[in-house]
């Protein structure tokens, strides 16, 4: 693979975003215009006089990684560049669902010719695991803390494929690191269409979910095989394709090994969130028609 | 070409001789009609090699322009009040990031209440953000100042954001005769934007870093130090602006009388009417000047300190609180008199477009003039008032 | 005082996180199987530091981790399909309990 995205980085041993990033990057051979929200990825790679960043670069805030794509994407047409890369945006799960989700409609809105990726990791880990709009029901966090009375977070995961495919843009995907390959496929794939576009990337954090670095890739893995991360593709509002499930897993298998989910298997309201989480697996099943 | 027009055309045509790349707004009164004439512009066609975007808010029309900026293009904005409160996030960084971006603010009071009408609160409270910021007293002054306004923002030395700031409706909608630019001017005036660093796949550079301990105070100085030096280009580019349009602005800084006891220190539209005021006072054997602040940001300390060196009683007219204190400008005026033992007057007036008429800017300047009032913070043209529970 | 030289506007300049060395993070460290290794580069795409590369090496094209940067985080061991890396405990931390 070329350098696009140095080591050096800042980086927890076994982190999946740099993963999503680097077969990102490889896949549009480097001739991309990065924007990036703050997060763990900006935090680990742009540290002044420390960037890992071999493609251009920018990082302006937390909330606006869509609207700053646009902006460079407006610039290089006017100024008769847009020849030079793609510009796409890294953005995190809070950056992308709940603070940004504003300038990230906006450029959705405007159809820009903005690749935006969205690196899941299912919470605020930059900052220590706090919970965001994609954090799944019952996971701990240090904002939904499982304690006597609570289970953890209440609310479903916010469906922000579905959103965005309802602003009509061309080309929406969610992809997992534990299938690179099936990222630089869709990377490439999305490019081609003139326009925006949305890949969400299950992304394993090992400090927030409580996991090792050799756990991180077969965990992304278990949570497709077990429908609870349905790998998807909807080609201008068309789904075109799904990852299909063998012998679909029940969602204890991906759940136990994570210290974010373990006081499910204790906790009075545990089995009634396990139930809702295992339905929600069925629910995914059922309308993409996951399993073989 | 002289024409009546009003304030926001004389923006919009300015802004469209000089030739942006991207122009990006969210409409709020009452600065709407500036980016509606320059949608226009750019709907007939009027505007090369430039893209108009409608943002989903103000602060997506900031972020927008960061990314504009640093990707090389030219870039302006206009705003208000909570516009542009709600764009202060992006505009520290972008001053941060040193992306020269060129805004308008047509000035108007901030909510609660909610007020559509003019004062200065809006942009007072950007004026740490590293910011360039000039007020403007007239659509003559307005319409001439934007060239310069990407001149200096542009300028090498400079690389900060300018906020040209002119009163809401008072100036943007109000009628006026103006001698409107032509292209040859500032194409003579006014180089193609030439960015230091931009973001090219080329030279693939990182923008926006984080800075730690080590690094982070360097950062600020540096900024300090080019808000710094803009004092010298701005008046450089207002120099070189009256030898080509024969309209003098001076520098930072104008005082119509060199021998005043009393001076009004005053900025943007309200200046007129001070100076108006003075003249006639003169003309009574008063010794009344009025030092008019263009310049806010840089804040031209060594030119007040100078034009007031003479003066014994000092009327700062403040369009804008610092609640919990004096006036931000009367903070400005006092620290550049330190060591001087003035009568200083804060007189706070047309909050919210309250109307300041002439017989109350007479009655302010007089029982200051004839030692009737006492120095200190007051507020004029305002009702009795009681606080009460609903 | 050290001269803290300031890009404008903080711009900086790429690919210069490789001035920090993170090979010292990790307490194991992978040793690639060079007979078992059919450089498949799954390791190599997985990597999260892209710090381990298929490499020839005396005629055979090989998996090569770099520990200047590897932060022993086992990943490639958990997609190696060959079976050819193992994880290693390095020497500082082989520590002997009571």
């Amino acid at each position: 693979m070329s350098e696009y995205f140095a080591p050096g980085h800042g980086a927890c041993p076994g982190c999946g975003l740099t993963i999503a990033v680097r077969n990102t990057l490889e896949a549009l051979e480097g001739k991309v215009f990065v924007s990036n929200s703050t997060g763990c990825l900006e935090i680990i790679s742009s540290m002044y006089n420390r960037s890992a960043w071999g493609v251009p670069y920018i990082h302006s805030l937390f909330e606006n990684a869509g609207a700053v794509a646009a902006g460079i994407e407006a610039a290089l047409k006017a100024l008769g560049r847009k020849d030079e890369g793609h510009v796409v945006v890294f953005a995190g799960d809070g950056a992308t669902a709940d603070i940004g989700i504003g300038t990230l409609s906006g450029m959705f809105d405007r159809n820009h010719d903005v690749l935006y990726i969205c690196l899941d990791n299912e919470a605020y880990q930059n900052t220590g695991n706090q919970q965001s709009g994609l954090t799944p029901p019952g996971a701990n966090t240090t904002t939904t803390p499982a304690g006597k009375i609570m289970p953890g977070k209440l609310g479903r995961k916010k469906d922000m494929v579905s959103i965005a495919v309802a602003h009509g843009i061309p080309y929406v995907a969610s992809a997992s690191v534990a299938f690179p390959m099936d990222i630089r496929r869709k990377v490439k794939r999305a490019v081609e269409f003139e326009g925006a576009k949305y890949i969400q990337i299950h992304c394993p954090c090992v400090t927030g979910w409580g996991i090792q670095g050799k756990d991180a890739v077969p965990l992304a893995r278990l949570a497709v095989e077990t429908a609870l991360y349905p790998i998807v593709e909807f080609e201008n509002g068309e789904l075109v394709k799904v990852r299909k499930i063998k012998d679909r897993k029940p969602v204890e298998e991906y759940l136990k090994p994570q210290r974010r989910f373990r006081h499910l298997f204790r906790h009075p309201e545990g089995k009634k969130i396990l139930e809702m989480i295992q339905k929600i697996a069925d629910e995914n099943a059922k309308r993409y028609n996951l399993d073989i | 070409m002289r024409k009546v027009v009003r304030g926001f055309y004389a923006i919009a045509h300015a802004v469209k001789l000089c030739k942006p790349n991207v122009i990006c707004a969210y409409p709020i009164t009452p600065q709407t009609e500036i980016v509606e004439n320059l949608a226009a512009m750019h709907a007939e066609g009027e505007l090369e090699n430039c893209e108009y975007i409608t943002a989903e808010s103000e602060f997506g029309a900031a972020s927008i322009l960061v990314g504009a900026s640093a990707a090389g293009a030219r870039t302006f904005t206009a705003t208000s009040s909570q516009g542009l409160i709600l764009m202060s996030e992006v505009l520290y960084n972008a001053a941060g990031m040193r992306l020269p971006i060129v805004m308008v603010v047509a000035n108007r009071a901030l909510s609660a209440p909610l007020s559509i009408w003019n004062d200065h609160q809006d942009s007072m409270a950007m004026r740490d953000a590293g910011i360039i910021q000039v007020y403007v007293e007239n659509n003559q002054e307005a319409h001439d100042l934007v060239p310069v306004a990407f001149r200096v923002a542009e300028d090498k030395r400079v690389m900060l954001p300018f906020m040209l700031c002119m009163d809401g409706f008072k100036l943007t909608h109000a009628y006026e005769p103006i001698e409107l630019l032509e292209q040859e001017i500032i194409d003579a005036f006014l180089p193609p934007y030439d960015p230091p660093v931009k973001m090219t796949t080329k030279k693939p550079l990182t923008f926006g870093a984080y800075a730690p301990p080590p690094y982070y105070m360097e950062f600020r100085a540096i900024m300090h130090d080019a808000m710094e030096r803009a004092r010298k280009v701005i008046e450089e580019a207002m120099k070189e602006w009256s030898s080509i349009t024969g309209r003098d602005y001076g520098g930072h800084t104008f005082t119509d009388y060199d021998e005043a006891e009393v001076a009004v220190v005053a900025m943007g539209s309200i200046v007129s009417m001070a100076r108006d005021v003075a003249e006639e006072m003169r003309k009574e054997g008063k010794k009344v000047g009025v030092l008019k602040i263009r310049t806010f940001r840089p804040f031209p300390a060594d030119e007040v300190r100078k034009a007031l060196e003479n003066v014994d009683k000092v009327i700062v007219l403040e369009r804008a609180l610092s609640l919990g204190s004096d006036g931000p400008l009367t903070l400005e005026v006092k620290s550049a008199l330190y060591g001087t033992s003035k009568e200083i007057h804060t007189v706070v007036v047309g909050l919210g477009g309250r109307d300041v008429p002439r017989d109350l800017m007479v009655k302010i300047i007089s029982e200051v003039y004839e030692g009737k009032v006492k120095p200190g913070f007051r507020f004029e043209g305002i009702h009795e008032y009681e606080e009460v529970i609903p | 005082m050290v001269k803290v030289k300031i890009g404008l506007g903080g711009v900086t300049e790429p690919l210069v996180s490789k001035n920090m060395k993170t090979g010292d993070w990790g307490t194991e460290y992978p040793v690639v199987d060079e007979e078992k290794c059919t450089a498949c580069k799954n390791c190599e795409i997985y990597c999260p530091d892209g710090c381990i590369k298929v490499v020839e090496k005396e005629g055979k094209k090989v998996a090569v981790p770099d520990y200047d940067y590897c932060k022993g985080c086992w990943v490639c061991f958990t997609v190696c399909p060959a079976d050819a890396i193992k994880m290693e405990v390095k020497e500082l931390y082989k520590v002997e309990v009571c």
